[in-house]
């Protein structure tokens, strides 16, 4: 019958458009990076070592470098970083370290996660070096200094005068454990300490 | 063609559109009831402050059963309900384009909602984490019934697009032959392209609780950190898919505030092509406004302004339809009869939920107002006297037509006037409340905002009191109504619905009507 013909076109054309909404749905996601990343909003930094072209120092300002270290939820390292502020001159390559301590017994993996702030200078913000490149493994009371070499764009907006970088560690000892570079040495280290207390 | 079956099969395997209109619009009027008592222990438990009769984790539980069973279970399945019981006929059309998939479309929700309700009995209890179910509150922090809750979720979502399809299909292929689209009624105009926009959005929500579930099982990081992945994407996910989602909502009740205000005012609709162009203007917009919902994200500027001004622009057809309906009414020979007084209700107290909107859209006043009860003062002014209201208007406006029995009019007054003022009381203290500071979704709160949340508990509790006059009054009709056989129950009303018989006989239009 024609009527039916012409139904079966429609919920076709309408069911494939669901799906396609559906797939758009997850299109989301990687659309939202890219938007980000072209855009610099969000204060996403770039995620890999910066590997552009080198700066002329620029005598003629300083900006000053707020750090934040922060944990994620029950993260239960010490992490803070050796100096709170500095005053830099753009285009100038600076080293400062953070320190990460392990007070529990366990061995676990830390991921840092950097944050720019005002979102706009993130595209401006340089690393060279980061540990929030890597994960960070750290055995039971154990600690480290861990090691930042940021440059500033010397092209950041006039008006801005101070950047907050800030890093939340997040307790990845879990997924970690899913790798498989990983999965041996951690289920090891977790049979060492199973007839130690835990310290949480 | 055969008259209904017998029993309990009549409604189990209906395919008759009537048929599977009332299984929405009981099956909605369950889900409302049942979301209301989730309110009125909200409600209960804030009459004074400190905390009194509930826990603070099951009172999140009420909160969050309330918004997803009032949205996904009493108002979206009502306008679906409306919509199966009168597009055909105001079309022209013999039934629904697809009456088995209509039947399926309706049969998932109760199990839909049986996952989603139980939930509250299974360990940890029921979702808590807010009907926008927010990550990481919703993937991290949630209780282990989140997984009931996705499934639930997937269901209702199927369900809606399968609603949608139909609606479609039924509009596009059947209708009589002279009924053009521009000769559509209002509330066939308002539904085809409320439809388009489920048909374009329920996939998003459905992606969305996808990633939730593999975030929650299968160890991905979409909105985790940790992971790379990043909390605000959800809420741009989530409100990609939730601003269509609130005009899907409210054009129907457009639609329906459009057939009754005429036939009251004895004078056609004015302005009929406005209002369509002002609907699709309005579904158009509401895909480019969501992030006024996320002003406090830490947005730039430059999304704060555009946000705030593209939501701003959603006031220009708003308004075009607000200013027809009063022009309708203007010099017309009114009459007050419920259907009537529930339709001018709805203007107005429409309207007052659009102006706080406007209020909200503004960005640097948003960053005070966000997540106060100034929010919900807005929305429960458009939800409930926006749609709730619509739908008690439609359900008295075509209940003489469907069952063939009079409504009793003193009752039905009685309700409205109940349910004004219950409604005003509730919700209209809470602008004053969330204007000085006290935030939503709480289960206790600082003293001074003691008596403003005293009288909106109230306020609350009249306005339950008036749903079950409603449900009386339904009940009391179908059974003893006065009986009447008129066609045209309203003497002005136009459109082919009132050129059938009341009641309505089980099949219509089984040969297409001539259309002038």
């Amino acid at each position: 019958m024609d009527g039916d013909n012409k139904n079966n076109k429609i919920v076709l054309k309408l069911s494939i458009t669901a799906l396609l909404m559906f797939g758009f749905g997850f299109a989301l996601v990687p659309l939202y990076d890219v938007f980000c990343e072209v855009t610099g909003i969000n204060g996403k930094t770039e995620s890999e070592s910066y590997q552009g072209k080198s700066f002329q120092k620029d005598e003629s300002r300083q900006i000053k470098v707020q750090f934040i270290a922060r944990n994620n939820d029950a993260m239960p390292w010490f992490f803070n970083p050796t100096e709170k502020t500095l005053m830099v001159n753009p285009g100038e390559s600076i080293l400062t370290y953070f320190h990460a301590k392990n007070p529990t017994l366990e061995r676990m993996v830390a991921q840092a996660i950097p944050s720019v702030s005002p979102g706009r200078a993130a595209n401006y913000f340089h690393k060279t070096a980061c540990f929030c490149f890597e994960q960070q493994p750290l055995s039971g009371l154990d600690s480290i200094k861990m090691p930042l070499i940021f440059v500033v764009d010397p092209d950041l907006p006039k008006d801005i005068k101070t950047i907050t970088l800030a890093y939340t560690l997040y307790d990845i000892t879990d997924k970690a454990a899913i790798a498989p570079d990983n999965k041996a040495k951690v289920s090891m280290s977790s049979r060492d300490n199973d007839f130690l207390t835990r310290r949480d | 063609m055969a008259g209904p079956d017998k029993g309990f099969s009549r409604w189990l395997l209906a395919t008759n559109h009537k048929d599977i209109g009332a299984l929405y619009l009981w099956f909605s009027f369950a889900m409302f009831l049942i979301g209301g008592s989730f309110a009125m222990i909200i409600r209960a438990e804030l009459f004074q402050p400190g905390l009194q009769l509930v826990e603070p984790n099951f009172f999140n539980q009420m909160t969050t059963m309330h918004g997803l069973v009032m949205v996904f279970g009493a108002i979206m399945p009502a306008f679906v309900g409306l919509a199966n019981y009168m597009i055909p006929i105001m079309i022209g059309a013999p039934d629904m384009a697809l009456p088995r998939m209509n039947n399926l479309s309706f049969w998932i929700l109760p199990f839909a909602f049986a996952i989603l309700v139980s939930s509250l009995f299974m360990e940890g209890g029921a979702p808590n984490f807010g009907w926008t179910f927010y990550a990481p509150l919703s993937t991290t922090y949630a209780p282990p019934s989140v997984t009931f809750f996705i499934f639930g979720v997937h269901l209702m979502g199927i369900s809606s697009i399968m609603g949608a399809i139909n609606i479609v299909a039924t509009i596009f292929n059947l209708r009589a032959p002279g009924m053009t689209l521009m000769k559509m009624p209002l509330f066939v105009w308002t539904w085809l392209i409320t439809a388009f926009l489920l048909i374009a959005v329920m996939p998003v929500l459905a992606g969305a609780v996808t990633m939730m579930l593999m975030d929650i099982h299968f160890g991905t990081s979409f909105f985790s950190a940790a992971g790379g992945g990043d909390p605000v994407l959800f809420q741009h996910i989530f409100w990609f898919f939730g601003h269509p989602e609130v005009y899907i909502i409210i054009l129907p009740a457009f639609g329906v505030v459009s057939e009754i205000i005429p036939t009251f005012s004895r004078k056609p609709l004015f302005g009929y092509a406005s209002m369509v162009y002002a609907t699709a203007a309005i579904a158009f917009l509401s895909f480019i406004v969501w992030a006024h919902h996320m002003f406090t994200v830490g947005m730039p500027l430059v999304g704060e302004l555009y946000f705030m001004w593209a939501t701003m622009l959603i006031a220009v057809p708003t308004a075009a339809k607000v200013f027809n309906w009063i022009t309708t009414m203007f010099k017309g020979s009114l009459t007050f009869e419920t259907p009537m007084l529930f339709s001018i209700a709805f203007v107005f107290l429409f309207t007052l939920g659009g102006l706080t909107g406007l209020m909200l859209a503004i960005a640097p006043a948003d960053m005070q107002y966000h997540d106060s009860y100034f929010v919900v003062a807005h929305f429960h002014y458009t939800m409930v006297a926006g749609a709730i209201f619509s739908i008690s208007a439609s359900v008295y406006y075509w209940l003489p037509k469907w069952c063939g029995r009079m409504y009793n009019e003193t009752m039905g007054k009685v309700h409205f006037w109940i349910a004004f003022l219950g409604f005003n009381l509730t919700f209209f203290p809470q602008h004053f409340l969330g204007l000085a500071g006290m935030p939503r979704r709480i289960p206790d709160y600082s003293i001074q905002f003691a008596d403003f949340n005293m009288i909106s508990s109230i306020g609350a509790f009249i306005y339950g009191l008036a749903q079950l006059i409603f449900l009386f009054n339904i009940i009391r009709t179908i059974y003893f109504g006065e009986k009447t056989t008129k066609e045209q129950t309203w003497e002005s009303a136009r459109g082919l619905e009132w050129t059938l018989p009341s009641p309505l006989p089980f099949h219509t239009f089984e040969r297409p009507p001539s259309i002038k």
